[in-house]
């Protein structure tokens, strides 16, 4: 192993990575893109949804709840029911987004501090989620016809029930930027290094570099390191856009987060590299790139909760670098934890890599045939 | 020292490749002297580049024995790359980096020493007249300053042996008699050329050739020593309707080759057991039957004759087998 042939890839890496502007505009535009679209997408302060009622008691007081609701505008009403399945209809239809349920003993269930009424959501669309929430803010108990019935001080633990459907976990911007760090690195670097040996080769590059003294270690490594900058990069801009649009804290510490994101980054550049050395074109590499990342957003925890997967998904998630790193950064960032708390996925990341950078070096062979 | 003990840097014994069912290069049987400019002259697709790449060791031959300044290639290959440059036939450089750059990269990859390496591709930039454009990028060049950086980051370490596919195939003329310059400047500092070609001037100026067709060496030897050994008599006809008159021969079981060069044409004819003159007048009575009034004279051979008569041979012995 020659450092200063390792060292010369880099800097070629770097110096073609300059000149390359597609490439450039991709390290910054896509964490920014896709920060954006996904953080303002689950923003929870909507307003207007549109809603159904169907107020099975239309006492004055169900009636004044229904109108405490209406008043803080997260909801607009689009059309009244006779009974809930009509809501049911109504919501799978898309026609509302929210359904309003008063039931007809709502007095006396009132009276007894049992759940009053409930909120139907549409649960495919995080964004109603977070809104049903504040729904069930508005005080149940604001109206008292009768002086003698008890006054409550803390009115709304679970008096007003939230039914989700489709989806029936809660998530917010909060829950999601660290896991779009994972994501956004997922994407990227798979990307840039799966292409980096085919288009060597496709280039005619490959032929004159296998020709030389230089060996696969070397290309492998030196064609590793400068990604790993470019993906701090991409990890800082999200984690700032993240506190700085969407007030997401980080909880444990700063340095946790970045070796976390340099694990992932690392898992996902020597992935690609095998990736790359398999290709045959960058048309392919770019295939199993897509191969890679669909399964990494659907069963590494980011679009569904691990816990409710079937066993097998389960275990294939287990090998993939996203699943690791969500519960790492999650950990680090939202519940202060450090990593040496979480050294079961710092495990398994660093696993990861060691197995696909020497898969990768053994792969490739200085050979045309 | 550029070669093995006895002066010879490269010896091939059978060699062979296959790809699938196609046989590429076939039993080729080749030794190339150091200190040579040494030709591999065949069409396009005659097994030139694939030989190129098993003497590199970039190709696992199917079959036969290959020795490189005394190292056994594939086994040893990593032991060789040091000491051979390689020009791709497909320019391999980076567009993207410039004329410096480039060569700065191969400098490092090649092991130049770091103290060494900026004098050293000073001297090249100088040498190979890059010094108005040393920070133009690969890409943006001409085909034949292309080939003339390739050449540069080739030599870069010096090495002992070059091998240069087809270097010259996208050059104009006038830059391809610089390139040989370098060429020669090369060999006569000591070093070992091995150049491909299918274009016969360029063969006719080395020093010895092989000369591939489909995959087989039908022929090897210095240009003169091929010409001197043609199997077969050329001939000027002077016709007037050249077209006719080539037409009228091209079909003749004894006409190994017609082309046409200004008003005349170059007749190539098989030996066949008789001499220059008997060759002569069965050319003349030929074309007398043709109604064609004609001259006939011999002439002295080239090696596109050469060239003609043995790929002629090879593929007259393959249909009768
Ligand atoms: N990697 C390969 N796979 C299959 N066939 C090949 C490969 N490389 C070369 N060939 C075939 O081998 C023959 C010789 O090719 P090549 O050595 O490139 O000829 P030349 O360099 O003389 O033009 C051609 O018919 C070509 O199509
Ligand atoms: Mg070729």
């Amino acid at each position: 192993m020659s450092w200063r042939r390792l060292w010369a890839i880099v800097i070629k890496e770097l110096r073609q990575m300059r000149r390359d502007r597609i490439t450039l505009a991709m390290i910054v535009g896509i964490p920014v893109m896709q920060l954006v679209l996904f953080g303002y997408a689950i923003n929870t302060n909507l307003r207007g949804l549109e809603a159904g009622i169907s107020d099975q008691s239309n006492t004055a007081g169900s009636r004044a709840l229904v109108m405490d609701m209406l008043a803080t505008g997260v909801i607009a009403p689009v059309a009244r029911a006779d009974t809930p399945e009509e809501l049911m209809t109504m919501l799978r239809r898309g026609r509302i987004s929210v359904g309003i349920v008063v039931p007809p003993d709502f007095e006396r269930r009132r009276l007894d501090g049992r759940a009053v009424a409930q909120i139907l959501v549409d649960g495919s669309d995080n964004t109603v989620q977070g809104a049903a929430v504040q729904l069930a803010q508005v005080p149940v108990d604001n109206w008292v016809p009768d002086a003698r019935a008890p006054m409550r001080s803390t009115p709304n633990e679970g008096r007003i029930s939230i039914v989700g459907f489709y989806n029936p976990q809660r998530r917010s911007a909060v829950n999601i930027v660290p896991g779009l760090v994972g994501v956004i690195l997922t994407m990227t670097m798979v990307l840039f290094t799966g292409i980096a040996i085919v288009r060597e080769r496709e280039r005619g590059n490959m032929e004159l570099l296998i020709a030389t003294p230089l060996i696969s270690a070397e290309l492998m490594i030196g064609k590793v390191l400068p990604y790993i900058a470019i993906g701090l990069v991409q990890t800082s801009v999200i984690l700032a856009l993240g506190r700085w649009l969407f007030v997401v804290p980080i909880n444990g510490s700063l340095l946790d987060v970045y070796v976390a994101a340099v694990l992932l980054i690392m898992a996902n550049l020597t992935l690609g590299l095998l990736i790359s050395t398999r290709a045959q074109s960058q048309f392919q590499a770019m295939q199993m790139a897509f191969f890679i990342f669909l399964p990494s957003i659907l069963l590494s925890g980011f679009m569904f909760p691990f816990a409710g997967m079937p066993k097998v998904a389960q275990w294939l998630a287990e090998i993939l670098p996203l699943t690791h790193f969500l519960r790492l950064i999650r950990g680090v960032m939202l519940r202060g934890a450090s990593l040496w708390e979480l050294w079961v996925d710092v495990l398994a990341l660093l696993a990861f890599i060691v197995v696909m950078m020497t898969a990768a070096i053994l792969r490739f062979r200085k050979r045309l045939d | 020292m550029s070669a093995g003990d006895d002066g010879i840097a490269i010896r091939v014994h059978g060699l062979t490749k296959r790809f699938g069912s196609l046989v590429a290069v076939d039993h080729v049987d080749l030794t190339v002297p150091g200190q040579h400019v040494y030709g591999f002259l065949g069409p396009n697709g005659s097994g030139k580049s694939t030989t190129i790449r098993m003497l590199c060791g970039l190709l696992t031959p199917s079959e036969g024995e290959i020795d490189v300044l005394g190292l056994r290639i594939p086994a040893q290959a990593e032991a060789l790359r040091s000491r051979i440059g390689y020009m791709t036939q497909k320019f391999s450089l980076f567009d993207d980096l410039t004329v410096r750059e480039n060569l700065e990269f191969m400098a490092a990859i090649q092991g130049v020493p770091k103290t060494r390496t900026a004098r050293r591709v000073d001297e090249l930039i100088e040498q190979y007249h890059f010094s108005d454009r040393q920070k133009q990028l690969a890409g943006t060049m001409s085909g034949g300053q292309k080939q003339r950086l390739a050449l540069a980051c080739a030599v870069i370490h010096g090495p002992e042996l070059l091998f240069l596919d087809e270097p010259t195939s996208a050059v104009d003329p006038e830059s391809r008699r610089d390139f040989w310059e370098k060429l020669f400047e090369l060999a006569d500092a000591g070093t070992t050329l091995l150049v491909s070609t299918h274009l016969m001037d360029e063969a006719e100026r080395c020093h010895r050739l092989a000369i591939l067709d489909q995959g087989v060496l039908v022929a090897d030897g210095t240009p003169s020593e091929l010409t001197a050994k043609l199997y077969g008599h050329t001939f000027i006809v002077e016709a007037d309707d050249p077209r006719r008159a080539q037409r009228a021969l091209v079909d003749a079981p004894e006409v190994l080759g017609v082309a046409q060069v200004g008003n005349t044409l170059r007749v190539l004819t098989h030996a066949g057991g008789v001499d220059t003159g008997g060759a002569g007048q069965y050319l003349r009575d030929l074309l007398g039957r043709a109604g064609q009034v004609v001259k006939v004279h011999a002439a002295q051979p080239n090696l596109e004759d050469v060239f003609v008569a043995v790929t002629r041979k090879s593929r007259q012995e393959e249909r009768m087998a």
